[in-house]
């Protein structure tokens, strides 16, 4: 029998070797090398020496914090609502029916949305509200970007919630809390553990979406992607674009052990 | 265990089918013989017409493939998968492929009608003497503003694009050469300057050009134009001629400090096999009746001086899109700066992205 276990974890094992180790090696390896192919630990000292850099990587922190955090703000309470309903299996359905679209898709459906001649202006005109510039500014990035994030944020936090043990909230208000100190000291801290997935879920993507940050944002949003696709499309120095990229690892390895413990899921 | 052999063979047959179809599909495109041309073109870049003309007066049977950037025509020709006869890289590509060995020298003595082109069309810093490459179409970088919200004198000069009343609603084009480009030429420096004095007074004035930006994108341009989202945009001739016949409130200017000059030029692959056709299409394009009627369709224009006389008055009048030859004078194609340099202008041209004025 155990023969077999081993025969299948075969392609789970290449899939991980090629796609995961190889690359991340690879990257690594990159990184000390300069735009000559000679060894060198000058991208890492240019990276860390230019103020550019580490204000580009404040800039991706930031965003992806307030994307973050944002998502959070609005998945809670959703989640939590979503519980309480009836039909949960379809509204949920609901809220995961947009992860199927294309995100290509979606935000090109924003800029139509978004444009001076748009659905929200044209809106805003009628009410006498003169048409604001929303694309390509800080809030519309936002708004997008946490509209793409929030299925991942509401998923796992819901998942959370529903597997609290009810008895445990009745429990607690039979022992004289009240609905609020309930909440606080019973059902938050049970449902920590879906917060903390979900918030892998989301800010690790959102620290380097770039072709939002494109698209939406119009390059006025600027973040460690497009310092990254810059490197390898345009300067070929893909030293230089592997070091960021390592720093990108080294984040999100943080933001793991940060969040860490038993974690569940996560995106995909 | 049946299961899994089956699996297994199941594995091997799929693996077998891959490398069959892949060894298929990279033979498949091109085809050889000896009267058949295979062209590498830009998409949608010669009136189709043209082609079937071509086949009927010499026989020759024309195969052509398209892209849709250099860089990807450049990694093709390097494969060498299919022997390309023709292809039309613009200027910096040229230059690029000579040194890596991928361009046949051109045999003049089998080219007729290069006197058709105009001299200041020929013997460019890329291609000294045109040892490899023959005009096909130029053009410039310049201003494209609609005329419900600004008028011509608005935009007439790089630096007036640093007017207070374009705050936020200006669109650049996404390019190193063409940003830092602006601050140069606007201060009368070369646009292929490799003084790191002149580079960081073009940075330092571009700083408040940043916001004037209302976005920096690519292809989109094209999109907010013509309907109306945005109201002035730097960006380039060909593209502007294809907003232009969009919408009529549109026009382009020409900065009088001067601008880029970019040209895309046929060359000769290494990969070419069909020596005589190559030459044949290359003069038949030469035809100054024949570059006229491709103008006309491609709306860009064309370096073929006795073309002109085939095209409407008032194409070759627009000046604009044939700018007058002192205005030309002014102009500067783009060189290949070397990787140093090409590092040193995308590193400003990052810092003044994330710059917010």
């Amino acid at each position: 029998m155990k023969k077999y276990n081993a025969f299948f974890a075969i392609p789970y094992f290449l899939w991980l070797v090629f796609f995961v180790l190889a690359p991340v090696i690879l990257i690594v390896g990159y990184s000390f090398f300069d735009s000559n192919g000679n060894f060198t630990l000058q991208n890492y000292a240019t990276y860390f020496a230019s103020g550019k850099y580490l204000a580009m990587t404040f800039n991706s922190v930031l965003y992806a914090f307030l994307i973050t955090l944002l998502t959070l703000v609005i998945s809670y309470p959703t989640a939590y609502f979503l519980t309480k309903l009836k039909h949960r299996d379809l509204w949920l359905l609901l809220i995961i029916l947009p992860t199927w679209i294309n995100m290509l898709l979606k935000a090109y459906a924003f800029i139509g949305i978004f444009s001076l001649h748009g659905g929200i202006n044209r809106f805003m005109t009628f009410f006498g509200l003169a048409p604001h510039q929303i694309l390509f500014t800080d809030v519309g990035f936002m708004i997008v970007a946490t509209y793409i994030q929030l299925p991942f944020m509401i998923m796992p936090i819901f998942t959370g919630l529903e597997e609290l043990n009810p008895s445990l909230i009745k429990a607690s208000r039979d022992l004289g809390a009240n609905a609020f100190q309930t909440f606080a000291k019973v059902v938050f801290p049970l449902s920590l553990a879906g917060v903390k997935s979900g918030i892998q879920a989301v800010f690790i993507p959102s620290l380097s979406f770039f072709m939002l940050t494109r698209l939406i944002g119009g390059n006025r949003v600027i973040t460690l992607g497009t310092a990254i696709e810059e490197h390898f499309l345009v300067t070929q120095d893909w030293g230089m674009g592997a070091t960021i990229g390592v720093v990108l690892i080294v984040a999100m390895f943080i933001v793991m052990i940060i969040t860490g413990e038993k974690k569940k899921g996560g995106r995909n | 265990m049946k299961k899994l052999r089956a699996l297994v063979i199941g594995i091997v047959l799929i693996i077998v089918v891959l490398i069959a179809g892949s060894k298929i599909l990279s033979q498949s495109s091109g085809m050889s013989g000896a009267k058949v041309i295979n062209i590498y073109n830009w998409g949608d870049y010669i009136d189709p017409e043209l082609i079937s003309e071509f086949e009927k007066k010499t026989g020759y049977k024309v195969n052509y493939e398209t892209f849709d950037s250099n860089e990807a025509m450049l990694t093709k020709i390097k494969q060498g998968g299919t022997s390309y006869d023709l292809a039309v890289p613009s200027d910096y590509m040229i230059q690029k492929m000579k040194k890596a060995h991928l361009l046949k020298p051109l045999d003049k003595s089998k080219i007729k009608g290069l006197n058709n082109i105009s001299s200041q069309f020929l013997n460019q810093p890329f291609d000294r003497n045109n040892r490899y490459s023959v005009p096909y179409f130029w053009g410039t970088l310049g201003v494209v503003y609609n005329d419900k919200y600004f008028k011509e004198s608005d935009v007439d000069s790089w630096n007036k694009l640093w007017n207070k009343k374009f705050r936020g609603k200006i669109m650049f084009v996404d390019g190193a050469r063409e940003f830092m480009g602006i601050g140069l030429a606007s201060l009368g420096y070369s646009l292929n300057s490799k003084n790191d004095r002149e580079l960081d007074q073009a940075y330092n004035k571009l700083k408040s050009l940043t916001g004037n930006a209302k976005a920096i994108v690519s292809d989109e341009i094209k999109m907010y134009m013509e309907n109306e989202e945005s109201s002035v945009a730097v960006t380039y001739s060909g593209e502007a001629s294809e907003m232009l016949a969009e919408n009529r409130h549109l026009h382009y200017v020409l900065p009088s400090e001067g601008t880029n000059l970019w040209f895309d030029n046929i060359v000769i692959p290494k990969t070419s096999k069909n020596t005589k056709g190559t030459y044949a299409f290359i003069n038949f394009m030469l035809e100054p009746k024949n570059a006229a009627k491709n103008a006309e369709y491609i709306g860009y224009a064309t370096p073929n001086e006795k073309a002109r006389k085939y095209l409407p008055k008032d194409v070759i009048d627009d000046k604009q899109f044939y700018p007058s030859k002192s205005l030309m004078k002014k102009m500067e194609v783009y060189e290949d700066l070397g990787s140093r340099y090409i590092e040193k202008y995308n590193d400003l041209y990052l810092e003044l992205k994330m710059y917010r004025h």
